[in-house]
């Protein structure tokens, strides 16, 4: 019988307790697979976290380093503040949708302008999920959300916010991509994003930030497969998957 | 022999794995784990190649291990 | 403040806005981030100069919302930090020193009052009094120190990073916009302020230990209560050696005035021009106003016959010092705001008005 090898067990950086994600959110596997780029860095014991206000204000018990959880929004700026005292730590921000794209705004826009060397891993689910699924600046177009009953209205609620195509604006940034939880093939994708959104920061002095399409099962009222397959259908074709920005590549603003 | 070890009492019975396993061996158990849930099982774990895959969709890290036997390792090489 | 006798060098004319700086530096402050804003632009911009000169950094946040959190990182990371602003951009502030104080982070902040409320005027005020020593969400007990002068602008601001380490918490210094402005001799310390202390809670990565994490949220609810009740004691342990008054020919005051920053200047020289009419006038000037001298006002309540608080607002610390005196005298009140600032003639006269009659 042929020797089997282990291919697998959970990322040391990653605290092993129960997540209290909704089932299927794939909040959980963002979790992960930063944890696993962190571990491949060998940068758990010089990393810095800094959580948002979000589902995922819990962060700090899940990633098993040190971890500052922010005011709402303000993570980039919490993680400015760490990098300028600290700069050989690898600081990284993990936000949701509401914290980075509404009331984080500037936070987030100051900190890729300054090209500020941290990581932004920025999941975006369409939604704000922990108040109970509010209209977010990323809700799309007709989508359902609880301030938003009739559907999203460009009429009314204007349209929503392509967040990396509206940094890629920017002449600051090291990298920027979108990518996504749809399905197997695009969660390796997306970590192979992350990683070089860590990378920008820890090999090039750079601002790296990863959009994650992520899903809500709860709130868009889909289980969880559906609300993957919703991912590939309507959130992938509003917000392309890429890399918009990797200057350590050679793709510059604008190509 | 491939296979995977499933933490009962962190799988949220979401289906995620049981939905992109390659060989479909997987399905939600008919009992009730620790929280009221119903965790994954094997239907047949002779038919698991060690792909990693429902590790790779799992949101709990409820799949806590994956071994792979060197044919399957050879066979499924990325 | 320091323990051995201060060494000072010589004076050195200096506007009150440079010698917050000059006093951060030497407490060892090496980070700051803040806003331009009026009356106290001098600070960023004379820190932008002076902290790479130091070995420091300085960084100018996209706003005070993005300021106070760029603090709270650094706070986080175990450094001396400081922010500095003025009323309006203060107000956007207190989110953060409410998260600051409630993830136990040491760090100061300087506000340079302007009159208000709004946008207000860029003049000087003392009216933001009540937001200082109320601030923010939740039970804060947040240590404010009231300078006078530039000298102890330089001083206070020193001693905050001290307190601030020593009650793990923001402290804040509450000067105006005529002690930003003024220009006075500055003599500054030439010897070194004691060392802060270690920060074995500080999120620095996680080498060696168990990871560290700073946050302040508590949703067990006794543990939110056991969070609020430790800060609250470490505020009052140290609340013994901070609480502090100035007196000026109390011993025989018949009345009493009240009154920091600013307008204790202009009372002073009331003081003095009541004695030369030959009223029994006294001046009592809380250099800390959180804590609040209360003891030493209440002990002066039995010896005066009336007390007569001045301010730069529409009676603010007055609250503090009827409370103080338990009744005992009679308080009166005078003040102008908007950035004006109560004449000598106006504070002369309002300390006869409370002689001569009641209350």
């Amino acid at each position: 019988m042929a020797e089997a090898a282990v291919v697998f067990t959970p990322p040391e950086s990653y605290a092993g307790r129960l997540m209290h994600y909704c089932p299927g959110c794939t909040h959980g596997i963002i979790h992960r697979l930063v944890a696993e780029v962190i571990d491949e860095l060998g940068a758990r014991e010089h990393a810095v976290g800094v959580c948002p206000v979000g589902c995922a204000v819990y962060a700090y018990n899940y990633l098993n380093l040190d971890m500052i959880e922010a005011a709402h929004g303000r993570a980039p700026a919490v993680a400015t503040g760490v990098k300028r005292v600290l700069p050989d730590r690898v600081v990284f921000t993990y936000q949701g949708d509401g914290d980075l794209a509404s009331i984080g705004t500037a936070e987030i826009v100051h900190a890729a302008a300054r090209n500020e060397a941290v990581t932004v891993v920025f999941v975006n689910n369409a939604v704000f999920g922990m108040t109970q699924g509010q209209m977010a600046p990323t809700t799309l177009v007709g989508q359902r959300a609880s301030t938003a009953p009739f559907g999203r209205r460009p009429e009314h609620e204007g349209f929503p916010v392509k967040v990396v195509e509206m940094l890629n604006a920017l002449d600051g940034p090291t990298y920027l991509a979108r990518a996504s939880m749809a399905s197997p093939r695009w969660v390796r994708d997306a970590k192979k994003k992350i990683r070089k959104a860590f990378l920008a920061q820890v090999e090039h002095h750079g601002f790296g930030l990863v959009e994650v399409l992520s899903s809500c099962p709860t709130w868009w009222g889909k289980p969880p497969l559906e609300a993957l397959k919703w991912i590939e259908s309507d959130m992938m074709a509003y917000y392309p998957v890429g890399e918009l920005r990797d200057l350590p590549n050679g793709k510059a603003k604008g190509e | 022999m491939s296979r995977i070890v499933i933490a009962d009492d962190l799988c949220r019975g979401c289906g995620l794995c049981v939905a992109f396993c390659p060989r479909n061996t997987l399905r939600l158990a008919a009992r009730f784990n620790r929280d009221g849930l119903r965790p994954v099982e094997y239907v047949d774990p002779d038919l698991c190649v060690g792909c990693g895959t429902c590790a790779t969709m799992c949101p709990h890290v409820a799949i806590v291990r994956v071994e792979r036997t060197e044919k399957a390792r050879e066979a499924t090489a990325q | 403040m320091s323990d051995a006798s201060p060494r000072y060098g010589e004076p050195v004319l200096m506007k009150g806005n440079e010698a917050v700086c000059e006093g951060a530096i030497w407490a060892g402050c090496r980070y700051f981030f803040g806003y331009p804003i009026t009356p106290q632009n001098q600070i960023p911009e004379y820190m932008s100069r002076r902290l790479p000169e130091v070995g420091g950094v300085f960084l100018q946040g996209e706003s005070e919302l993005a300021s106070i959190s760029m603090v709270y990182g650094a706070a986080s990371a175990g450094a001396r930090v400081m922010t500095t602003s003025s009323s309006p951009g203060i107000s956007l502030m207190v989110e953060g020193i409410s998260y600051l104080y409630g993830s136990e982070l040491p760090a100061v902040i300087v506000n340079v009052t302007r009159g208000g409320p709004g946008l207000g005027n860029i003049s000087a005020a003392q009216s933001d009094y009540a937001q200082a020593t109320h601030m923010g969400h939740g039970d804060i007990s947040m240590v404010v120190l009231g300078p006078n002068s530039v000298q102890e602008l330089y001083s206070f601001t020193a001693w905050a990073f001290d307190i601030a380490d020593k009650v793990r918490a923001p402290v804040m210094v509450l000067a105006d916009a005529v002690l930003g402005q003024m220009m006075e001799p500055l003599r500054p310390r030439q010897d070194e302020p004691p060392p802060p202390p270690e920060k074995p809670w500080a999120t620095t990565g996680c080498a060696g230990r168990a990871p560290n994490v700073i946050n302040s949220l508590y949703t067990a609810d006794d543990d939110l209560e056991a969070l609020n009740l430790r800060a609250r004691e470490r505020y009052a342990r140290v609340a013994e050696a901070i609480r502090g008054c100035e007196e000026t020919e109390t011993d025989d005051a018949e009345v009493l005035l009240v009154s920091f920053g600013t307008s204790s200047r202009v009372c002073e020289t009331a003081v003095a021009r009541l004695r030369s009419h030959g009223v029994r006038a006294g001046l009592f000037r809380p250099l800390s106003l959180r804590p609040f001298p209360s003891a030493r006002l209440l002990e002066l309540a039995g010896s005066a016959r009336v007390m007569l608080t001045v301010e730069m607002n529409l009676g603010q610390m007055v609250e503090d010092v009827r409370l103080a005196v338990q009744g005992r005298v009679p308080v009166d009140f005078m003040g102008r705001t908007g950035g004006n600032i109560p004449s000598v003639a106006a504070v002369v006269e309002a300390a006869e008005r409370a002689l001569a009659g009641p209350a």
